[in-house]
């Protein structure tokens, strides 16, 4: 049932862009000439040309103007704006978009352009979270570490990761660097504030218990907090990889154009709006499966939330096959 | 109508030879935790709330002492402080004779709420404490299969917490507080969330448990019934300060057994107890119910 309405759920945007797109007395506000009919007829409309798209009201007027005049009619067939390309057109752009040479020499082909994206983002997020999330750890932990990091990382939360934008080209340059920089800042302080929350949920009673067990404050951070809020610490993860797909946009317009962005700013200068089309449902998808293939190894990585032992049964098998003495020492 | 109308009981102060002779000797033996003029206050909207006031115990080895009250009495806070998990304002409370400082290995907790680290199996569960002391994995891994065992687990080794019922899971937090081998096992309600069955069962289980492992068990109820079953002493706290207001000893010989729930010395005990907790004088009464006539 589920699985059905998740289909509907694209069905249905795309049932009404078909139907926009592909029944011609829906909307199509403009006319596509085809034959502009007699040139040399004086008139207010005289401008009318071939592969025009032109109001449908200044269409009939010209028709009025060439009746009047006795000459040869225009022709042509109602149309959608340039900007709302069928979505017949944009399929077929998913294919020609990266089998296309940019319009440009110089510019960089789509698989290019979304490789260096997608480098950008898995830079950019890793370094956020190799500093992130030991920072949240430990201000979830200690109350006085919260203290002392919040208040600043709060503060700094509050300002939109692009007015950095200028900063970071002057310290960094023009290459990958700031845009790094900027898809850093922008997920960072978040991140920080997140995975200090999510630890502060840990059951108390479980950092008790363990101290009653004889834990010190290091086995404590390291055999309780960090394993216990691993599945949540996760699922925060997969919902701020999202946030860097939105600071990426800004990241590549600063200093140098690059990736995703300039290509769709060049497809746009070029009036190539079916691959503009094409690319935005391309991050789309992009961003999808990541976040479904994290849903489904976190089945996996977690076996205590789901039931899912596969992993750890594979992980025993390989310790069967290692030898005895690397086995003692792996056990922990 | 009180019991005493129904039948005619003997005085909870009249010991059969048998539990009077045990309580006798269990005077003779040395103290395992000694609390000696314990209070605890707080801070509170209006002003200081004394919690615990001047408590003076003594828990002798291998006993069983059950400190039950009313609600708000202190007697978690005063589990607490045992464990090292809150402190004194003054007094002392000492473990073998050395005060006691933060928690320890050396004092087992049982929590009411389970407390099961939820991403360890039941077996790295009842570990947690001997690898923390830096205990070889195959020894650890070796003791707290007999710890499962003693608990009757131990074809559940490989389960996660989630997969076991509430008394299981007790069952395996009682396991993992012994393979620390403390010196006394502190309990605090550990079965108030359990059903009536489960319960009982639990309690039988804990005996049998507690007359295999050289522990003294301290054991925080609200459950009169469970206090005299399983108690040799039952430590009676009154509420507003939170204070000892009676110390009895329980005149039921050891080992016990379910049947003893119906037994004159049982009644007599858990009549008293009800005396202590439900009509103490300086417990406030609930106002009674005043009934408006109807405006007209």
């Amino acid at each position: 049932m589920r699985a059905w309405l998740s289909v509907f759920a694209f069905l249905i945007p795309l049932g009404l862009w078909c139907v926009v797109s592909y029944v011609p007395f829906l909307w199509h506000p403009l006319v596509l000439v085809t034959d502009a009919g007699d040139r040399t007829v004086p008139g207010q409309y005289s401008y009318l040309a071939e592969e025009q798209r032109v109001e449908r009201e200044e269409f009939d007027k010209r028709n009025a103007e060439l009746q009047a005049a006795g000459a040869k009619l225009a022709q042509g067939y109602r149309v959608n704006p340039i900007y709302l390309p069928a979505p017949g057109e944009v399929a077929k752009a998913f294919v020609t978009a990266f089998t296309t040479a940019p319009e440009r020499p110089g510019d960089y082909w789509l698989h290019e352009s979304l490789w260096q994206s997608c480098k950008i983002i898995f830079w950019g997020f890793v370094y956020a979270a190799l500093l992130g999330i030991p920072l949240g750890l430990l201000c979830g932990t200690f109350t006085a570490f919260s203290g002392l990091v919040e208040p600043f990382v709060d503060f700094i939360r509050y300002m939109p990761a692009p007015v950095f934008g200028a900063l970071a080209v002057a310290i960094l340059g023009l290459a990958d660097a700031p845009k790094i920089a900027i898809i850093f800042i922008g997920t960072f302080f978040q991140m920080v504030l997140v995975v200090a929350n999510t630890t502060r949920q840990l059951d108390p009673g479980l950092l008790q218990a363990a101290r009653t067990l004889g834990a010190n404050t290091r086995q404590l951070l390291s055999h309780v907090v960090i394993p216990g809020v691993l599945p949540n610490l996760y699922r925060d993860t997969r919902i701020l990889i999202g946030w860097a797909w939105t600071y990426l946009v800004v990241a590549e317009l600063i200093g140098e154009k690059s990736g995703i962005s300039a290509f769709i700013y060049q497809s746009q200068r070029y009036r190539h709006f079916d691959n503009v089309y094409a690319t935005i449902v391309m991050i789309g998808i992009i961003g999808f499966c990541t976040d479904q293939l994290l849903a489904v190894a976190g089945r996996y990585l977690f076996p205590w939330e789901s039931g899912n032992t596969a992993l750890a049964r594979f992980g025993q098998f390989l310790k069967l096959l290692l030898p005895a003495r690397l086995r003692l020492a792996n056990e922990s | 109508m009180a019991i005493n109308d129904l039948v005619d009981l003997p005085s909870y102060l009249d010991h059969t030879p048998e539990s009077g002779a045990r309580i006798r000797e269990l005077k003779q033996r040395p103290a395992v935790l000694e609390i000696d003029g314990l209070c605890r206050e707080f801070a509170g909207p209006q002003g200081r709330l004394v919690a615990l006031d001047k408590i003076e115990c003594k828990v002798r080895h291998r006993e069983f002492v059950s400190v039950i009250g009313p609600s708000g009495c202190g007697k978690s806070t005063l589990i607490r402080i045992i464990a090292g998990l809150d402190w004194p304002s003054s007094g002392s409370v000492r473990l073998d004779g050395h005060p006691i400082g933060g928690p320890g290995p050396d004092r087992g907790m049982v929590f009411q709420g389970y407390t099961l680290f939820p991403w360890l199996t039941v077996k790295k569960n009842v570990m947690f404490g001997l690898r923390m002391k830096g205990t070889a994995f195959r020894r650890a891994e070796e003791q707290a299969r007999e710890w499962l065992k003693i608990v009757g687990l131990l074809e559940f080794e490989d389960h996660y917490p989630s997969q076991l019922s509430g008394g299981m899971k007790q069952r395996v937090a009682i396991a993992r507080a012994l393979a620390n081998q403390p010196r006394i096992l502190l309990m605090d309600e550990p079965f108030g969330a359990l059903d009536a069955q489960t319960r009982a069962a639990m309690q039988t289980h804990l005996l049998k448990v507690w007359d295999s492992v050289d522990v003294t068990v301290l054991f925080i109820t609200h459950d009169l019934d469970e206090a005299t079953f399983l108690s040799d002493r039952i430590v009676v706290l009154g509420a507003n300060p939170g204070r000892i207001v009676e110390v009895i000893d329980v005149p039921l010989p050891r080992p016990r057994s379910p049947e003893m729930f119906m037994s004159g010395h049982f009644l007599a005990t858990k009549k008293r107890l009800e005396h202590l907790i439900y009509n103490n004088e300086t417990t406030p009464k609930p106002r009674e119910a005043t009934l408006h006539p109807r405006a007209a």
